[in-house]
C-alpha cells in the first residue's frame, strides 16, 4: 500500500475537523471536530509505525496515549460545557463573549486600583489610636 | 490493487463521507451518530495498518465511551432533536475556505514528500495485545504512569467542575 494513502486520509479528516471547529456554534459539535482532528493524527502515527516497522511500536503506543488524553479531554470539556449551560442557559460559542477583547474602556475601575486607598485608610486610623 | 488496498479505499471513502456529514448535518444527534461511523471506519484502517489492539481500543473508548458522553452532553444541555437551521455560524464560507486550504496544504505536502514510498504490510509485526502490552510495560512504563496520573487529575477536575455551586 502506498504510504501517502493513509496520510491523505488523515489530512482530509483533519481539514474536516478544522471546518467543524471553525463553523459550528454548539460547543458539543465543536468538540466533535476536535475528536476528528485527534483521529487524523492517530492515523498518521499508525501509518508511520507500520512504515518504519518500529521495534518499540512507538507510533502505536503514542496513538494509544493520544486516545487516553482525548478521553480525559472530552470528560473535562463536557464538564465545562455543562457548567456553562447551567450558568448561561445555552452553549452557543458565538454568544459566550464575557472574555472577549473590547475596544471601549471598562466603566468601573478594576479591583487592583481600588484596593490601595482601602489599604491606606486603616493606617492613619491606627496612628490616631496610638496617639 | 490488492484486496487490502480495495478495503482501505472503501473504508477511507466511508470515513471521509461520514465525517463530512458530521460537520454538515442540521441534526445534532445525527452528527453524533455519524461520528460513530467515522470512528468505526478509522478503527478498520487501524486493523489494515497492523494495529490490532489499537483498533479495539478505538472501538471501546471512542465508540463506546466518547460518543456516549457526547450524546449525554447533548441530552443534558437540552439539545433539540429536530433539524436546526442555525447550527452553523453565519461566516461559513470563510471557514470552508480556511479548511479547504488546510486540507490542500497537508495533502500536497504528504503527496510531494511520500509519493512512491510503499508500506510493506506483509512483514510487519501485528500490534496485537501481546506485543503492545509487552512494549508498553517494558519500554514505555514511565509515560504510562504519568498518563495515569493525568487521567486521575482529569477525573477529579471533571468531578469538581460539575459538582455545582456549593462550596
Amino acid at each position: 500500500m502506498p504510504l501517502w494513502w493513509p496520510l491523505v486520509l488523515a489530512s482530509l479528516l483533519f481539514a474536516i475537523g478544522v471546518y467543524a471547529v471553525l463553523v459550528r456554534r454548539n460547543a458539543v459539535l465543536v468538540l466533535m471536530g476536535v475528536e476528528l482532528m485527534l483521529n487524523a493524527v492517530n492515523i498518521n502515527l499508525v501509518a508511520f509505525d507500520a512504515y518504519f516497522r518500529d521495534v518499540l511500536h512507538g507510533g502505536q503506543t503514542l496513538a494509544l496515549f493520544v486516545i487516553v488524553i482525548a478521553a480525559a479531554e472530552i470528560g473535562l470539556a463536557l464538564a465545562i460545557v455543562l457548567r456553562v449551560f447551567r450558568t448561561h442557559g445555552h452553549i452557543d460559542v458565538d454568544r459566550l463573549r464575557e472574555l472577549a477583547d473590547r475596544d471601549e474602556p471598562p466603566a468601573e475601575q478594576p479591583m487592583s486600583v481600588e484596593q490601595p486607598p482601602e489599604a491606606d485608610q486603616p493606617q492613619p486610623v491606627e496612628g490616631q489610636r496610638v496617639r | 490493487m490488492s484486496a487490502v488496498q480495495v478495503v482501505f479505499v472503501l473504508l477511507s471513502l466511508v470515513a471521509v463521507a461520514s465525517a463530512l456529514l458530521v460537520v454538515t448535518t442540521r441534526n445534532m444527534v445525527h452528527a453524533a451518530l455519524w461520528l460513530v461511523v467515522t470512528l468505526g471506519s478509522v478503527a478498520g484502517v487501524y486493523l489494515l495498518l497492523a494495529a490490532e489492539f489499537l483498533a479495539w481500543v478505538q472501538v471501546l473508548i471512542y465508540v463506546g465511551a466518547v460518543v456516549v458522553l457526547l450524546l449525554f452532553a447533548l441530552m443534558l444541555t437540552k439539545a433539540p432533536t429536530g433539524p436546526q437551521p442555525d447550527l452553523n455560524a453565519r461566516q461559513a464560507l470563510p471557514a470552508a475556505v480556511v479548511a479547504a486550504l488546510v486540507g490542500a496544504l497537508l495533502v500536497s505536502t504528504v503527496v510531494a514528500g511520500f509519493s512512491g514510498v510503499d508500506v510493506d504490510l506483509a512483514g510487519t509485526v501485528v500490534g496485537s495485545a501481546k506485543t503492545t502490552g509487552a512494549t508498553l510495560f517494558e519500554k514505555w512504563v514511565l509515560p504510562f504512569e504519568v498518563l495515569s496520573v493525568l487521567l486521575l487529575a482529569a477525573l477529579i477536575g471533571a468531578i469538581v467542575l460539575s459538582r455545582g455551586d456549593d462550596r
